[in-house]
């Protein structure tokens, strides 16, 4: 079988492969990373089978290596995911994502009476895990929302 | 350097020490402390009873105000950006006192500030003025503010007081019952706020039967936009209505507090009652606007 998978998405030499994306949050993930934006050489399978997820995504992505702070965004959409850094075609280390205590200027508040719909600010949520789920407070209207209503914001 | 811009900005103490405050005001209101001050009222959206209370509780400090009354008055009706305003303004006082109809504004105008912010109302999220001068009038008519039973009538799902209010009462030990007709229950968020807390709740759907168990009894007005059916509407605000016939077997401490404006909600008959203390506690504002002033003054 996982011979089988390397052929689906084929190994890289150097990079990074992030893995466990829930099959649906693929897009939003290169969304939040701006991946769309770079030159970067870009493998990635969807819809994959998965024990833990039933079905998901993966992407492996050339020569790129990603800074904590700046990966952990994903777990926004994508909390289970895990980060393979690979050097020489091996795995060196493995990395799961932590959820930031602080998101600034990624998510739209859906409150469309809050400042940040209106004038040209920063949005900026305080996240909070709860039983069920993530669930992030606006900043500045301290309105609360939930993973499924998440709005990220365009990087284009 | 401090801003006042939701109530959770207080801590127990700080909102003790501005309930202190607004007492020695209330015992001697004419201090002009502040007379080298300038406050800035900026007034996006309109108000009465909070601009004047602010307006006097400026004057009796001895403070000069400056402002303005409505978003028509403002170069924003041409088009300035609310960060210049701001800016601007920031640049003339000492202080600002914001409302506006958008919510987050006053945390966004104490982010563009280079001096003290205060929300005079911010949307429907916060209005932490109102809530100090409610908790004010709760300590002042109950000699305390811990281990009430508060029941709070009305709007419970978009009323910024109520939520507000909770919020400031829950570091006192309270009970809540909670009034109001399914539509405008209190939200989730907020049964969750309190969960957390281990603060015992009630929900109800009518008001007749909840009000002898009860210290405070805060009700607010339910607004007819709210309602996409208009018959719904008039069922709803006859079971949220007080009267004095209902003002029986109560409890000899009950007092009865409204963020005013009324419209039908307490009816007239209750306003001779000696449980009848809104009127009272709109005065009570200016002491408590006072102690806010002085209290973020000093910081």
């Amino acid at each position: 079988m996982i011979a089988k998978k390397q052929l689906l998405v084929s190994a890289i030499k150097n990079g990074t492969v992030i893995d466990r994306i829930p099959a649906g949050e693929l897009f939003h993930v290169i969304e939040i990373l701006g991946l769309a934006k770079g030159n970067y050489q870009m493998t990635f399978g969807a819809n994959l089978k998965s024990k833990v997820l039933g079905s998901k995504s993966l992407i492996k992505i050339t020569d790129k290596f990603f800074e904590e702070d700046d990966v952990n965004l994903i777990a926004l959409v994508a909390p289970d995911a895990v980060l393979n850094i690979i050097k020489e075609y091996q795995v060196v280390e493995k990395r799961k994502v932590i959820i930031p205590s602080e998101i600034r200027g990624l998510v739209r508040c859906p409150n469309p009476k809050c400042i940040t719909n209106h004038e040209p600010v920063r949005t900026r949520f305080n996240t909070v895990v709860m039983l069920d789920g993530l669930v992030l407070k606006c900043h500045y209207c301290e309105k609360e929302t939930n993973q499924k209503n998440l709005q990220i914001i365009s990087s284009n | 350097m401090r801003s006042l811009i939701s109530i959770n900005d207080f801590n127990k103490e700080e909102m003790l020490q501005v309930l202190d405050l607004a007492a020695e005001y209330e015992a001697n209101p004419n201090r002009p402390i502040f007379k080298d001050k300038l406050i800035a009222l900026t007034f996006f959206e309109p108000s009465t009873r909070t601009r004047l209370s602010f307006e006097t509780a400026a004057t009796r400090l001895g403070a000069r105000f400056v402002g303005f009354a409505s978003l028509s008055h403002t170069s924003i009706a041409k088009g300035e950006s609310l960060k210049d305003t701001i800016k601007m303004v920031s640049n003339y006082a000492d202080m600002i006192v914001i409302r506006h109809h958008l919510d987050g504004t006053a945390r966004y105008a104490s982010e563009i500030a280079g001096c003290p912010v205060i929300n005079a109302g911010d949307g429907a999220n916060q209005h932490p003025t109102q809530t100090l001068l409610d908790m004010y009038s709760i300590r002042k008519t109950q000699k305390t503010l811990e281990n009430l039973s508060i029941t709070i009538v009305g709007d419970l799902k978009y009323g910024r007081t109520v939520h507000s209010l909770l919020q400031a009462m829950s570091h006192f030990n309270p009970k809540f019952h909670f009034v109001s007709c399914p539509d405008l229950e209190i939200p989730q968020e907020y049964k969750n706020f309190l969960d957390a807390r281990n603060i015992p709740y009630t929900q109800h759907h009518k008001l007749e039967g909840q009000i002898q168990d009860t210290d405070i009894l805060y009700i607010t007005r339910v607004q007819q936009e709210r309602f996409q059916d208009p018959m719904e509407y008039e069922r709803v605000k006859n079971l949220m209505r007080l009267d004095a016939s209902m003002l029986t077997n109560t409890r000899p401490n009950l007092r009865i507090l409204h963020p005013l404006p009324r419209v039908n909600e307490i009816a007239i008959d209750v306003d001779d009652r000696p449980e009848a203390y809104y009127f009272e506690q709109a005065k009570n504002g200016v002491y408590t606007r006072m102690g806010i002033i002085t209290y973020l003054m000093n910081q």
